[in-house]
């Protein structure tokens, strides 16, 4: 009981992390067609900044100033390179992030050096917020979890109820027409890249000191962010919104159970191996397994159904 | 996701038949050959060699790769599972030679290595290549993924955190070659690496070849004239699987040593690199770009410790500016040479490159001195820059290099629309309508 209850608060806690950066990247998608690689170096950029501003002017001024920088940074990048690189087709818009990815996380490496750094909780936040039995729930999570779901509602109020919402929809199904209409599309394209990269800026400012801050926390998050994403449907919110919590509960559930495929075996009256070179394979517990479910998971949904859950579109 | 792109146009005139004809045909080849049999003379060097050794994997990893994405363009994040998993094949066949329990000469090593990474081509490609696009690169990811943290739990075939080591020189000799130094590997390495060029080559020529051209340009097209695309990017990712396996099988050979790091996403991107530095649109494009690549690396980390970062500012600027690649570059070149003209464009370019040079030269100053206050050795204050030792906690150095790298950029930024101009001038038709 005990377990499962902070199993969940915590996959919903990092189920709300996730949607914060699928829900820029699936947006990004939406517009261009093109998976954006940079975004989780956006994200791993957005903590470091926040860090840097949190030793001299305190955690909350980075809160509020870090993702603005790297929504700016982000915006940069679509204007003077991705806009650029788009006439070579989608396979060069590919590359170009994927080489943006690459050069962020050694620009990372080159500004901050390789040791992670200690970015912690503000002093305001670090007490236990409740105790169930004998587990605390720290009141950090209970802030990213009021951060994430602001966001989200946030979000979702823009994009369905605002006129600039109703512009940018358009702008992602019927670009001509919204051209036609007078609209600058390529500035609502670069404002979207923009707002997507603050978002995971913000994502990594509330996610670093919780996760680590450390050259190497774009790619960790990076993968599980596009399973998130292509699971959801590639370009669909709704779909983002829900993959998101899906991945954070399986994978923090699965951290959590300790049953093995021995013990599978056995029960089912079996007797497994000891030795060869796949004995490895009946010790490993659920717990063991859980970093490789959501590739797994991935790769099935993309042969059942390549369209994602919600999605409605392949590419 | 598809984009055309340029291929090699058969070369039109008449060919002399016989022995000649042969000679004239495969001219290219032969000169290959016996540059490569001669070069262990003439860089006697034991670094020569390791990096000649190190570029001839390369080479074979990068063309496989552009098996897929040049000839098939299937873009692929996790081209270094068969590589890897052809690695390990290769290296735990080396283990049970040692033991006995196997016979296999080692120069047929690689063969294993082809082998495994054909079995896991050919297992993961069942499903991965049902579709082209985002989706494949999508199930290429994930594949990768999967491979690289199932490492963590499959101790004893990846071996964990050490990885897998071999010994060569366990294994029985073929023809007295025991494969202890550095130079009989170079021969295996280079054998091998020839076999698998001239075999790759001699695939984008077959009818299937074509096909996955084809499919690759335009896929509705290639079903209504009656190719399967599916079996067509099928036969692809087998082929370019079982080559990357051949050059991990070439890597345990050499290193003797297989760690996750090589199936890991990193590896994929590198090879990606490679592959598009030197110029996915041109069968010789990935070896000029394995070659550079490996070069770039072995030489820039021996310097600096941010060899990696002047990488990716590579690699970006050739997909901003040069899509084509090193080898586009070269090809774009072939109008002004027809014309005979090469020589008006030696002037413009050496100013143009010069000006680049002076402009790099100052950004590569700044940022090693910023690398250097950052995470550079404490207790010192100087810098060993450009032959010249530099106080970096001084002001001059600083305004020195920001002076350089804008004077070399702004006369850049003049002298490029120069070279423009002359190489319009020099590749214009010979005869004006």
């Amino acid at each position: 009981m005990e377990l499962a209850l902070f199993s969940i608060l915590n996959g919903v806690v990092y189920g709300m992390l996730l949607f914060m950066l699928s829900s820029g990247l699936t947006l990004i998608f939406g517009m261009m067609g093109v998976l954006n690689f940079a975004h989780a170096g956006f994200y791993m950029l957005g903590a470091y900044l926040a860090y840097t501003l949190s030793v001299h002017l305190g955690f909350w001024t980075g809160l509020l100033v870090a993702p603005p920088l790297v929504g700016l940074l982000g915006a940069l990048v679509e204007r003077h390179g991705l806009r650029r690189v788009h006439r070579f087709g989608h396979v060069a818009e590919l590359i170009f992030t994927f080489g943006v990815a690459i050069l962020i996380e050694e620009l990372v490496q080159f500004i901050w050096g390789r040791p992670a750094k200690s970015y912690t909780v503000p002093a305001l936040l670090d007490f236990p917020l409740f105790r169930v039995f004998q587990t605390t729930f720290p009141a950090y999570k209970a802030f990213m979890l009021l951060i994430s779901v602001g966001i989200f509602v946030f979000l979702f109020y823009v994009l369905a109820r605002t006129r600039a919402g109703l512009i940018i929809q358009a702008s992602l199904t019927h670009p001509g027409m919204v051209a036609m209409l007078g609209h600058n599309v390529p500035r609502v394209f670069m404002v979207v890249f923009g707002i997507g990269s603050a978002l995971a800026a913000l994502a990594g400012v509330i996610a670093g000191p919780v996760l680590g801050t450390f050259p190497g926390m774009a790619q960790v998050l990076g993968s599980i962010v596009f399973v998130v994403v292509v699971i959801g449907g590639l370009g669909s919110l709704t779909g983002a919104f829900f993959a998101s919590l899906l991945i954070g509960i399986v994978q923090t559930f699965a951290v959590a159970l300790d049953y093995s495929l021995g013990d599978l075996a056995g029960g089912l009256g079996l007797t497994v191996g000891r030795t060869g070179l796949l004995s490895d394979l009946w010790p490993i517990t659920i717990a063991r397994v859980a970093p490789i479910l959501p590739y797994l998971l991935l790769i099935l949904i993309l042969i059942a159904r390549p369209t994602g859950l919600f999605g409605t579109r392949e590419t | 996701m598809s984009t055309p792109l340029p291929t090699a146009s058969p070369r039109l005139g008449i060919r002399e038949a016989g022995l000649a004809g042969w000679v004239q045909r495969h001219g290219m080849w032969l000169a290959a050959a016996v540059v490569l049999v001669a070069l262990p003379q003439i860089l006697k060097s034991p670094v020569a060699i390791s990096v000649m050794n190190q570029m001839g994997i390369a080479v074979v990893f990068a063309l496989s790769y552009n098996m897929l994405l040049g000839q098939g363009g299937m873009l692929s994040f996790g081209h270094a599972v068969y590589f890897g998993l052809g690695g390990f094949v290769a290296i735990h066949a080396l283990n049970l030679v040692a033991q006995g329990s196997l016979y296999l000469p080692v120069a047929l090593l690689p063969v294993v290595g082809a082998l495994g990474g054909l079995f896991f081509a050919a297992l993961f490609g069942s499903f991965s290549t049902i579709r082209a696009g985002t989706v494949f690169a999508m199930i290429s990811l994930g594949i990768g993924e999967l491979i690289h943290s199932s490492s963590l739990i499959l101790v004893k075939f990846f071996g964990g955190e050490e990885g897998i080591t071999g010994n060569r020189t366990k294994a029985p000799p073929l023809f007295s070659l025991s494969f202890t130094t550095d130079a009989q590997v170079y021969y295996l390495i280079v054998f091998w690496a020839f076999v698998a060029t001239a075999l790759m080559y001699a695939f984008s020529r077959t009818p299937m070849g074509r096909i996955a051209n084809a499919v690759r340009d335009n896929p509705e097209r290639a079903e209504f004239v009656g190719y399967s695309q599916r079996w067509a990017r099928y036969v692809s990712f087998c082929a370019a699987g079982l080559f990357a396996g051949l050059a991990g099988g070439l890597f345990a050979v050499n290193y003797e040593i297989l760690t996750v790091e090589n199936v890991s996403l990193t590896a994929s991107g590198s090879v990606l690199l490679m592959a598009y530095i030197g110029g996915i649109g041109f069968f010789f494009g990935p070896i000029l770009g394995a070659i550079v690549f490996t070069f770039l690396q072995s030489m820039l980390s021996d310097f600096t410790g941010i060899w990696l970062l002047y990488l990716g500012i590579l690699f970006l600027a050739t997909v901003m500016f040069a899509p084509a690649g090193l080898a586009g570059i070269l090809v774009m070149h072939r109008p002004a040479w027809r014309a005979r003209r090469l020589h008006r464009l030696v002037a413009p370019y050496v100013l143009a490159a010069g000006c680049a040079l002076v402009a790099a030269v100052g950004v590569v100053g700044l940022l090693e001195m910023v690398q250097f206050v950052v995470s550079g050795p404490a207790g010192r204050v100087t810098k060993r820059l450009f032959w010249i030792t530099v106080p970096v906690y001084t002001v001059w150095p600083w305004v020195v290099f920001a002076t350089v790298a804008l004077a070399g950029a702004w006369a850049l930024w003049r002298a490029a629309p120069i070279a423009a101009a002359a190489f319009n001038d020099a590749s214009r038709p010979a005869t004006r309508p």
